[in-house]
């Protein structure tokens, strides 16, 4: 099990707990974590869990891919934090990862 | 409505006293009762599901699910834990066979009989069948649920011989999942092109030149007049008279909404169940969500009925929101996606009408978008492999932009700044 700490928009703070080889976008969908969508149930489709990584875990993240980068490139609020929770495979090295939810998807 | 709360009093005292039953247990059913309860709702939540599975994402099916990557518990939309959660009746492997719209009370095929205060139908649809001789034959197949998978999945063995009658999205994907796994496949589509009711030529050409590149055999402009042999061997019989003998045959020719129910209750239907922009049916208390639904769109000024994941789950929210007394009035460009081979298409919006195609990219190159446009508005792109072009354009569309082709055309603006 890995522990993750959401942090909504408001400033709502939720741990949960998730299996490792999940998703962090499935880990948001799975404990009704608002502000992620995850539409296309993690194809890279849709850049609906576009999630900001807190800057201690960043550099612990697997480079991004040239799909999820340009499907970023869209996003609103993006910035050098933003990731799509679909593309980030939760394992015991992240364990305690912090990341922050945007207000909305669209 | 009159039966809701106006929002005011909603925020000020979740409901607690009343029913939603939600019929159907699918996307638009999942993402409904998760909605009810963000949006406040309190009371008693009945799911009633035709098929024994929680809801679950279906277009995995016909790819990463299909070709045995994905596993069952990934699929589902929610966790189980979740329903307990929140306090979600969940009565799976049942079916509702009569609904009294006056009483508001349904009917159970165990006999039981339930009152609503609200319902949903989200019934979905089901993959329309062959209509010849053979259409019986044990080793013809339909993909549509979990079920479906599961009886095809035993035959998809590398050097069996699969035929897949139709070439729309689920032929595809499923020739795609297939061919990598070494089963040899012939695609029979009756249009002049794949993708025929969905693309331009040019990008069905392409789309069979890559099925090609894979060693699939395409056959266009051929229909399928019977299914002959016995359980050891189908034969499925084209209509020039060929015989084309199959291990497997899976015919994906499109999906039929399920609105039984919803019109002996006397409910307004027109390929679909008819709904407002709220996903409210003819019928007070009545809602509608999914595939199952003929539903108006602002952008394109017309009703539409759309299979899409998209679709579902946006109506699902928009529903759940009218039963809490909030109007969240459907207002979205369609969207949709395929994914086969390395390829990722993504379209946006319909391009139905259609009187101009322009290529931004070259189908060579395996990433290029075509975007179609009538009097010189926007109406839809394929994307392939083009993300950004894809996302711009669903804004685009959504905005009803005007805008010159050459623009479109001209690699030397970035995608990006097409918007501006």
């Amino acid at each position: 099990m890995t522990k993750v700490t959401f942090i909504e928009h408001n400033g709502t703070v939720r741990n949960v707990e998730v299996d490792d080889g999940l998703s962090l976008m499935e880990a948001a969908v799975n404990n009704l974590v608002p502000g992620i969508d995850g539409d296309c149930g993690g194809a890279c489709a849709c850049a609906t869990c576009h999630v900001h990584i807190d800057a201690a875990w960043l550099d612990k993240l697997p480079p991004m891919e040239a799909m999820e980068n340009s499907m970023l490139e869209f996003a609103g609020g993006r910035n050098e934090s933003s990731r799509l929770g679909c593309q980030i495979k939760l394992s015991p090295a992240l364990d305690g990862i912090v990341v922050r939810t945007p207000l909305g998807q669209h | 409505m009159s039966r809701c709360p106006s929002a005011s009093t909603l925020e000020a005292a979740p409901i607690v006293s009343e029913t939603v039953i939600i019929v159907g247990a699918g996307q638009a059913a999942g993402q409904a009762v998760a909605s009810l309860r963000q949006e406040g709702f309190d009371g008693r939540i009945v799911l009633v599901g035709a098929e024994p599975v929680l809801p679950y994402q279906r277009p995995p099916l016909s790819k990463a699910f299909l070709a045995g990557t994905l596993p069952l518990e990934r699929l589902f939309l929610k966790p189980p834990a979740f329903y307990e959660q929140a306090r979600v009746d969940t009565l799976l492997g049942v079916a509702v066979t009569e609904l009294d719209a006056t009483r508001r009370q349904v009917r159970l095929d165990d006999g039981r009989e339930l009152a609503f205060d609200h319902l949903l139908l989200a019934t979905g649809g089901r993959a329309r069948r062959l209509d010849c001789p053979g259409a019986d034959h044990p080793r013809l197949h339909y993909l549509r649920t979990v079920a479906d998978v599961d009886g095809i999945r035993a035959a998809l063995r590398p050097g069996a011989r699969l035929v897949l009658i139709g070439g729309g999205y689920v032929g595809l994907e499923i020739a795609a999942v297939a061919a990598k796994l070494g089963l040899a496949v012939t695609v029979l589509e009756a249009a002049p092109t794949v993708l025929a009711r969905v693309t331009c030529p040019a990008v069905a050409r392409f789309f069979e030149s890559v099925h090609r590149q894979a060693g699939v055999t395409i056959r266009c402009a051929t229909t399928v007049t019977g299914i002959e042999g016995d359980a050891s061997l189908a034969r499925v019989v084209t209509g020039d008279g060929e015989r084309i003998d199959a291990d497997l045959v899976i015919a994906g020719i499109g999906l039929l909404p399920n609105v039984k129910l919803a019109q002996a209750a006397g409910l307004v239907c027109d390929n679909g169940i008819v709904v407002d922009e709220e996903c409210r049916t003819s019928a007070p208390g009545i809602f509608s969500a999914g595939d199952c639904t003929q539903h108006p769109n602002a952008i394109y000024d017309s009703r539409l009925r759309l299979e899409s994941v998209h679709n579902a789950i946006e109506q699902g929210k928009t529903a759940a929101a009218a039963m809490c007394g909030k109007a969240r009035p459907y207002r979205q460009v369609p969207w949709f996606w395929s994914d086969q081979y390395d390829l990722k298409l993504q379209t946006a919006g319909l391009n139905r009408g259609y009187d101009q195609v322009v290529m931004r990219g070259s189908t060579d190159s395996r990433s290029f978008a075509a975007f179609y446009l009538r009097d010189g508005r926007l109406l839809a792109v394929d994307a392939v492999n083009r993300p950004v072009e894809f996302m711009v354009a669903k804004a685009l569309i959504a905005n009803r932009t005007v805008i010159a082709p050459e623009r479109l055309a001209d690699e030397l603006i970035v995608a990006k700044d097409l918007a501006g």
